[in-house]
């Protein structure tokens, strides 16, 4: 039986990274069909057919399932669900808002952010803010899942699979999408990024994280931040690290101004190596850092971006 | 409008997690237990409903074992009118998945006839992110998940939602399930006097039997594992031993 990867797909762009790297999660449980939802998305299912592992791209262009509507998006997959053993996406907040409700009209468990694949019927995932790996079995007929994209590679993109249309159930008159306020950024994918250097409480002011940034672009890095920074309004929420933010691992996370609490650990102790730079010695996060460097970040930011 | 908001008891988020040594599980017993962060939010969100005029009466409902009794009383004593407690396990260390959760929540609805829930977007044990939206799944509702901003107009809400490029808004209509974000509001601490009040207010005891839902397990967990660690790392003196550092490893 095949595997049904449901696509993330934003502004009609596929997001490449996060689905390469699903596939190379899932591909162990056999053949691979992409679904791509929403009106406009004809470009994110060709860039999809050319992932590497994908037999299949079903592409389901009705303006019902744009914008990730849940109750539409989760009616489509229900509707296909039966001729596939597992149903997958990358741990997104469009995954995790569509596939729990997919799971429960299924009569299906949801595992939700599995770190690896034991079997077809076995998972692992993080529980507890990542302070407890557990490995499950399901006895579920179908296994609904998202993957956690952070420790897998990508795939590559030589292949040139089909692309089929299809169209499926919709849920209409639920729910209405009014708008995305979704900043364009030049900067790289805070997910995908090599680098990525997180601003917290500490930088004091959304002003002051202008410091956090020209480092980030001296680095070619992503922006990352804590909770108690967005918070605080120093940065957008998006950018947030951690248990109920993003989760990342770069080969280098820069820590600047962050305790290091465990819930934002859980979003980036699987990184190479990790800086932190802190005015307070004691303070947990360099019980995770490689470099630990006892500073004022407000002396050794400027100094670093200039010297870089 | 009636709000139902269900609230999990959890280990309190400040304690440090123990891996049982035998790899069944993690320890909770003598461990300091607390409602779920965002449980605590959707309560708060009901009162301000409640405080705004657009709901009349808040209903908290909790599924797992008898202590969860505490996290229903402190719901109370925030604000919460009426309380429900479904036991569904005798042993602490049981959890029940989301999916038993949701069905029994959906029963508790089908009595209730509230025109909203509010559940937390995920608890902090089993980080599991998914009752809510299985809520809305099994009445048919509409669902807004991870809400930073709601506002109720009529037979709708228009939700504000953090996905991952930033913020969306949408309208559902009610009846509807709302799961809560971090930033929706901040919570308030229950006064004394609210404590003493909230020992009054009702609190009925139910089965999970009482609903005829089956909260048997669909996920076996074969072993708890702790994660791998770190090693540990040095303190570096200077901006510029730092740089050296991070050529030596190659990361920039
Ligand atoms: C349910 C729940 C979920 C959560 N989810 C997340 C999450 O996803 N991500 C997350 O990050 N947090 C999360 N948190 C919050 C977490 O518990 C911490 O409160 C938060 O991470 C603290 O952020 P911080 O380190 O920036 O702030 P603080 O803990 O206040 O630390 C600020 C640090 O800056 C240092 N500092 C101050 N001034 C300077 C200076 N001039 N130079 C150098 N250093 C300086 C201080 O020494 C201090 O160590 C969550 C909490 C809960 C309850
Ligand atoms: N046992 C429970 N009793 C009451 N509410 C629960 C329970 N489990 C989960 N919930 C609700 O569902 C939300 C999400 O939980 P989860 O899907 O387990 O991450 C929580 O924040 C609660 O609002």
């Amino acid at each position: 039986m095949a595997v049904l990867l449901l696509a993330d797909v934003n502004g009609g762009q596929l997001a490449t990274d996060s689905v390469a790297k699903t596939l190379s999660a899932v591909k162990s449980l056999g053949e691979v069909h992409v679904l791509v939802a929403g009106a406009g998305a004809e470009a994110a299912a060709a860039e999809a057919a050319k992932l590497d592992g994908v037999s299949k791209v079903l592409l389901a262009g009705a303006t019902d399932y744009s914008h990730g509507m849940a109750e539409a998006t989760a009616a489509l997959i229900v509707g296909l669900a039966p001729g596939y053993a597992h149903v997958a996406a990358a741990s997104t907040a469009a995954a995790k808002n569509v596939l729990p409700r997919v799971a429960a009209l299924l009569d299906v468990m949801m595992i939700t952010d599995i770190t690896a694949v034991v079997d077809a019927d076995t998972f692992e995932r993080p529980i507890y803010a990542g302070n407890a790996i557990q490995t499950v079995k399901s006895s579920d007929k179908i296994k609904v899942f998202t993957v956690r994209t952070a420790t897998f590679g990508a795939v590559a993109a030589t292949g040139a699979a089909a692309v089929e249309t299809i169209s499926g159930e919709t849920a209409a008159g639920l729910s209405t999408w009014v708008e995305d306020k979704v900043a364009a950024s030049d900067r790289p994918e805070l997910t995908s990024a090599k680098i990525v250097v997180s601003g917290g409480r500490g930088v004091g002011s959304e002003a002051d994280f202008a410091l956090i940034e020209k480092l980030a672009d001296k680095l070619g890095a992503a922006v990352g931040a804590s909770r108690a920074a967005v918070d605080s309004g120093f940065a957008p929420n998006d950018w947030q690290v951690g248990q109920t933010g993003k989760v990342v691992a770069p080969e280098l996370y820069v820590a600047v101004g962050i305790s290091g609490a465990i819930q934002h650990l859980a979003g980036m102790k699987d990184s190479k190596i990790i800086v932190a730079i802190n005015k307070d010695e004691e303070a947990p996060i360099f019980q995770v850092a490689d470099f630990g460097l006892v500073a004022d970040l407000f002396t050794a930011v400027p100094e670093l971006a200039e010297k870089l | 409008m009636k709000v139902l908001v269900p609230v999990k008891r959890v280990i309190d988020y400040n304690v440090k997690v123990r891996v049982k040594a035998d790899g069944s599980g993690v320890d909770l017993a003598n461990v300091k237990m607390s409602m779920n962060p965002f449980d605590e939010i959707a309560v708060e969100e009901a009162i301000r409903l409640k405080e705004k005029g657009a709901a009349t009466e808040i209903v908290v409902v909790s599924v797992g074992v008898k202590q969860a009794q505490e996290t229903l009383r402190t719901a109370l004593a925030m604000g919460a009118d009426r309380a429900i407690l479904v036991v569904a396990a005798e042993d602490v260390h049981t959890d029940i998945e989301p999916l038993a959760v949701a069905k029994i929540i959906a029963k508790v609805a089908a009595e209730e006839q509230p025109g909203l829930i509010i559940t937390g977007k995920q608890a902090i044990d089993n980080d599991m992110n998914a009752t809510g939206q299985m809520v809305a799944a099994l009445l048919g509702w509409a669902q807004a998940s991870f809400a930073s901003a709601v506002e109720i107009a009529g037979d709708a809400a228009k939700v504000t939602r953090e996905v991952d490029g930033g913020l969306q808004t949408i309208e559902v209509k009610l009846p509807a399930v709302i799961t809560a974000d971090l930033r929706l509001n901040e919570p308030r601490y229950a006064s004394l006097p609210n404590i003493m009040k909230a020992k009054k207010k009702e609190l009925a005891e139910k089965t999970a039997a009482d609903y005829g839902v089956d909260v048997s397990p669909r996920l076996t967990v074969v072993k708890t594992a702790e994660p791998a660690g770190r090693a540990a790392g040095i303190k570096v003196g200077s901006v510029d031993e730092l740089i050296g550092k991070l050529k030596d490893a190659g990361v920039i």
